[in-house]
């Protein structure tokens, strides 16, 4: 049995610290994340307080795993409804093909004109900043991009002779997009959904710093950056340590990646 | 007594993986002569491409030498400074590679390439540079030298460009030149001229050559010696009239036997055909650009063609010979464009109710084993994938007949829940075999079945397909494009060029007495064998005269 | 090489028309009366009618389409509700501010992590690699609001060299607008260090496998003339690709650092306005960087023959 890669192994350690952070959070916090205390006001890290606390005496622990909770569960289903979107569209146009194809391509194509960020920004203008807005304004940003990963593995895969052998077996088009074309595509989608992951907790985390994502109190490693920029100079922490789980978790999920790529996909290294 | 000096001594070379410890060349000893023309012959991991990119101190970055040495016009490489081996590198040592498609540089000219070794190698000035290359691409036979010179690699065929690469190598006359697999990406009849170019060049020149290559019978037809090597040992070494004629070592012998031979001709009952092709035409619509359709392409003008129960129809021709197309025609996998494929005396069309019965009776097997089943099926499941359509049958009778197909094809039950990638390539051409006939077709369409295969694998393949096809009696169309094997399986061939049948006939008729100058050209390129008393072959080379194309 | 390039421009037609129907549908979707969300809550009835009979309100979608695209083509993308100004100025004086930083990042970003990538590929799972992967990966990991927050707090807070908030533009003092400008770059410079060092990397892997990088050697080049004649301008291909990606998400996600170090660029202006609801404006500002990023990927694939002549064939 080899042993994991060096990479495989501190992105797992990452991701899983934060994934138990996040289960934790969800049901126990060592203070109410929202219960404001002017007596504790930005209170330096400490033994009651261990990552100390903001301008409303609100313990920064306990945002930090609350806002663990809630970009987890966004930026999953965000992956989510943008991976299942993007693999319907991809696999139905790259087997199709025809003018449907044709068609649904130049219009994917055109929503890939606009940067990311910039079709959720615009969506967001539309559907207004809250949990479900974000959701779908990331989601939809980012389903052009599956598409199009989809339909190439897709078009890839049809020139493949097992899918001719398929054909030849007497099996129905639909019969083998699904029993030989969506297996095959598992192992391209499983690499996109863990980089994706990242991309998506990356923008949620700047829209909330923006003050376009999910709205204050609630905390998210976002919107408590924001928060921090005026009491950068007395409250140093306030402006470190939701950086510096955003990063963390960001490294992980990116070594992690690098693992996911190397082991199941050695084609897209570096993309 | 004083033999020559050799001009490459390799003396007790062993490799190994690096970390892992796994020898993969084990304790070989070669010597080459100055001029002498000496041929590696070996299949997949017999280290014979590693051995020769030694030589050049170009191997991959995990092999180590562990023990040996390589001795070159008298000086140790493995003591040579790493500048002095760099000066000998293209200037006394020259090797050409197996991918045309590959070894020259995308994005520089064809002029900058080979400039690039003189001009490193040589102290002569830019014009003397060009002239010397020109002068060398119109000795490869490259017909506009002047254009090539300022083109890029991709505005050449494969062929063409193995001659660029050998007008680049030639150019800086190299002592030895190695030629790893130089031929094997290229047509029949191109590997023909290129390889008979370089033994030309190298000859004219003194150059010595060590020509790597699994093609036992087209090293033999050019070398003075042979060396059979088999994972990473040599087996047996000597010249190669010897050697064919009594072979020492087993594997040697066995090489030998895996060379595709004629057996007797069987008798055919005169019966109506199972498949019958009239008048086949298959266009390829021209692609839509912009502002106008590129014009299309006919693939077959009008293919007859009928094959009869029980027979073994083989189809040759080089690439664009529209062998391909026809199988797939046949297969249903394209549309023709007109003509009609008959299936039991009744036209076949997709709408017709006899297109059920067609299509459980058509069976086809591909040609690349690593792309014809799909890597997330198990074995078990591949196979029973082929009785899913099969009307009335019962799920444990489908269990028994996958179970005894296995068998069959010399797999055994253990290997239904193994995946694709955990099998070798011939046991995956054996998946693909038994996927074919676990429905008793009447008919089966093999495009390539063994091109992708090792040479003794090639033969085992070949054999399990003849028993069965004797055992089942369906009809089959072979397609290749290497006589040998069709010449072995086939009772009619059918050779085919440019979307057309240029000549059809029994086999023994077709290959002893061919009438049209490309089947004589085709011809011209495979050996007949005899068998000899020492339990050797001799190779006899039909219409050595036929004029390259 | 020209039907190469006229193909090229002509392809990028229909991606605008596309873009451009996608914003106009965009801000459609928002119910209510387009007029009303345009000119704000306080809007003077008369002005209201007014502008109703510009859009062609009363006309079929299509048509108000084609009035909206005919104003668009004539430079008129409307006028802002907050400030009244036209937005097509606005949009592009506030372009020039975000683009200067953007170019700067990118091109210093280009010219230091390309040859650090292919050095790193050259000597895989080398020490040297080891280490620039390594810190590609932890510079891709930090978001570029927490890097200039980090910046802000030490170069500015703490040891006080550089200015904290502000911006100066160039026509008034060229010298401070370079100052202003240093940890905005940076911060941009060292996120794209990893985006791309990893890309030139990956790519020059690819091309280090292939024979004529072998062959390249057989001939008895020296290691650095295979790598920088032969493997650089093959390996680049992918990497001059994903430059004018990059190029184009750091407009669309400008915001961010502009926030951070208050530059009021394109990304301030667009936020701003998603905040005050002034929809002609944030119309401007996606239907001019997309065309902008269109534009940059167009003069990207026109520029790609110089690095592989074989995409000019097909």
């Amino acid at each position: 049995m080899k042993l994991p890669a060096p990479n495989a192994l501190l992105g797992s350690v990452i991701v899983g610290g934060l994934i138990i952070a996040a289960a934790v959070g969800a049901v126990w916090t060592p203070y109410d994340p929202l219960a404001i205390d002017f007596k504790a006001r930005l209170a330096a890290p400490g033994a009651a307080h261990w990552l100390g606390t903001d301008e409303f005496g609100r313990d920064v622990l306990s945002r930090l795993m609350a806002g663990a909770t809630t970009s987890a569960w966004i930026s999953l289903l965000t992956v989510i409804s943008a991976i299942v979107a993007g693999t319907a569209i991809g696999v139905f146009t790259g087997y199709v093909r025809g003018w449907a194809d044709r068609a649904i391509m130049a219009c994917n194509d055109a929503l890939l004109a606009f940067p990311g960020i910039l079709l959720a920004l615009g969506l967001l203008a539309v559907v207004g900043a809250n949990p479900y807005g974000i959701i779908l304004a990331l989601g939809l940003a980012y389903t052009p991009s599956v598409t199009r990963i989809v339909r190439g593995t897709v078009l890839g895969l049809r020139e493949k002779e097992f899918i001719e052998a398929s054909r030849v077996l007497g099996n129905s088009e639909s019969y083998t997009m699904w029993r030989h074309i969506l297996p095959n595509c598992v192992a391209p989608l499983t690499v996109l959904a863990t980089s994706m992951f990242g991309w998506v907790l990356l923008a949620e985390s700047a829209l909330s710093f923006l003050g376009l994502g999910v709205p204050p109190p609630a905390p998210t490693w976002g919107n408590m950056l924001s928060a921090a920029r005026p009491f950068l100079e007395q409250a140093a922490w306030l402006g470190i340590f939701p950086g510096l789980c955003i990063s963390l978790t960001l490294l992980g999920i990116n070594l992690l990646g690098d693992a996911v790529r190397d082991r199941l996909d050695p084609r897209m290294r570096g993309i | 007594m004083s033999t020559p000096p050799n001009l490459l001594d390799i003396r007790t070379l062993s490799l190994a993986v690096a970390g892992l410890g796994r020898r993969v060349v084990n304790d070989v000893s070669l010597s080459v002569a100055p001029g002498e023309i000496v041929g590696i012959v070996g299949e997949s991991g017999s280290g014979k491409t590693l051995v020769a990119r030694t030589v050049m101190g170009l191997t991959p970055p995990a092999i180590r030498r562990i023990a040996g040495s390589i001795v070159f016009e008298g000086r140790d490489l493995s003591s040579v400074p790493a500048e002095e081996l760099r000066s000998l590198r293209g200037a006394r040592i020259g090797m050409v590679f197996q991918e045309p498609m590959t070894s020259l540089n995308p994005s520089m000219t064809i002029g900058r390439q080979l400039d690039e070794g003189l001009a490193l190698h040589r102290a002569l000035d830019a014009a003397a540079r060009r002239r010397l290359i020109l002068d060398m691409l119109t000795r490869v036979g490259i017909r506009d030298p002047e254009h090539a010179f300022e083109a890029y690699p991709h505005q050449f065929s494969g062929g063409m460009r193995q001659r660029m690469m050998l007008a680049s190598v030639m150019l800086l006359e190299p002592a030895l030149l190695i030629a790893d697999e130089p031929t094997t990406a290229l047509d029949a009849v191109v590997q023909r001229e290129v390889i008979e170019l370089m033994v030309e060049l190298t000859r004219a020149r003194g150059t010595a050559v060590l020509m790597i290559s699994h093609d036992l019978a087209m090293v033999a037809r050019y070398t003075g010696r042979i060396i059979v090597m088999r994972e990473g040992e040599i087996v047996e070494q000597g010249r190669t009239e010897d050697l064919l004629r009594c072979p020492q070592h087993p594997y040697t012998r066995k090489l030998l036997a895996a060379m595709p031979h004629r057996l007797p001709a069987r008798p055919r009952p005169a019966s109506a055909p199972v498949v019958e092709v009239r008048q086949l035409v298959v266009d390829y619509p021209g692609r839509q650009r912009l502002f106008r359709r590129e014009p299309g392409k006919r693939a077959l003008h009008g293919i007859d063609l009928a094959v009869r129960p029980r027979e073994v129809v083989g189809v040759v021709g080089g690439s664009g010979s529209g062998k391909t197309t026809l199988g797939r025609c046949i297969a249903g996998l394209l549309k023709p464009s007109g003509g009609e494929i008959l299936f039991n005396g009744r036209p076949i069309h997709r709408s017709d109710a006899g297109w059920k019965a067609y299509r459980l009776n058509c069976q086809m097997v591909f040609q690349d084993p690593y792309s014809s089943l799909d890597p997330r099926m198990t074995i078990g499941e591949l196979v029973g994938e082929a009785l899913r359509l099969v009307p009335g049958m019962s799920a444990a009778e489908k269990a028994s007949r996958v179970r005894d197909v296995l068998a069959e094809v010399g797999l055994g039950e253990a290997f239904a829940t193994r995946y694709p990638h955990e099998l070798s390539g011939g046991q995956r051409q054996r998946v693909a075999i038994a996927r074919a006939v676990v429905r008793r077709p009447s008919f089966v369409i093999a495009d390539e079945p063994v091109s992708a295969l090792d040479v003794t694998v090639r033969a085992q393949v070949l054999e399990l397909f003849a028993e069965l096809q004797s055992r089942h009696g369906f009809s089959c169309l072979f397609i290749s494009h290497d006589l040998g094997v069709v010449e072995q399986v086939a009772d009619r061939v059918v050779v085919m060029q440019h979307g057309r049948i240029v000549e059809a006939g029994d086999r023994d008729s077709l290959f002893d007495r061919p009438q049209h100058p490309y089947t004589r050209l085709l011809l011209s390129a495979i050996p007949a064998l005899e068998t000899t008393a020492e339990g050797g072959v001799r190779l006899k080379w039909r219409f050595d005269d036929a004029p390259l194309a | 090489m020209l039907r190469f390039a006229l193909t090229r421009i002509l392809m990028a037609v229909p991606t605008l028309l596309i873009v451009a129907v996608s914003v106009f549908a965009l801000i459609r979707l928002i119910p209510g009366d387009p007029a009303a969300l345009m000119l704000g809550d306080l809007a003077d009835p008369a002005n209201l009618a007014e502008l109703r009979r510009k859009l062609g309100l009363d006309q079929s979608l299509a048509a108000q389409f084609g009035i909206w695209f005919g104003h668009m083509l004539t430079g008129d993308l409307g006028t802002s509700i907050t400030s009244g100004q036209p937005v097509a100025g606005l949009v592009l004086a506030k372009f020039w501010i975000s683009a200067r930083v953007v170019l700067a990042a990118v091109l210093l970003a280009s010219l230091v992590a390309v040859p650090a990538g292919m050095i790193a590929a050259w000597r895989q799972n080398s020490l040297t690699d080891l280490a620039l992967v390594g810190t590609a990966t932890l510079l891709l990991s930090i978001p570029t609001f927490w890097l200039g927050l980090l910046m802000l707090l030490l170069f500015g807070l703490k040891l006080g060299w550089l200015p904290v908030i502000g911006y100066v533009g160039f026509a008034e003092d060229a010298g401070r607008a370079l100052l202003y400008m240093i940890m905005p770059v940076a911060t941009l410079f060292l996120h794209e260090i990893g985006v791309l060092l990893r890309m030139a990397r990956a790519s020059t892997l690819e091309v280090a496998r292939l024979d004529y990088i072998t062959h390249a050697r057989a001939k008895g080049l020296r290691e650095s003339t295979v790598l920088w004649r032969h493997a650089f301008k093959n390996a680049f291909g992918p990497t001059w690709t994903l430059i004018g990606i990059v190029l184009g998400n750091l407009l669309g996600g400008i915001a961010v650092v502009e926030t951070v170090f208050t530059i009021p660029g394109l990304g301030r202006l667009l936020v701003d306005s998603i905040f005050a609801r002034d929809y002609p404006v944030i119309q401007g500002c996606m239907l001019f960087v997309a065309a902008v990023y269109v534009l940059v990927n167009l003069i990207v694939d026109l520029c790609y023959p110089v690095f592989d002549p074989r995409v000019t064939a097909e």
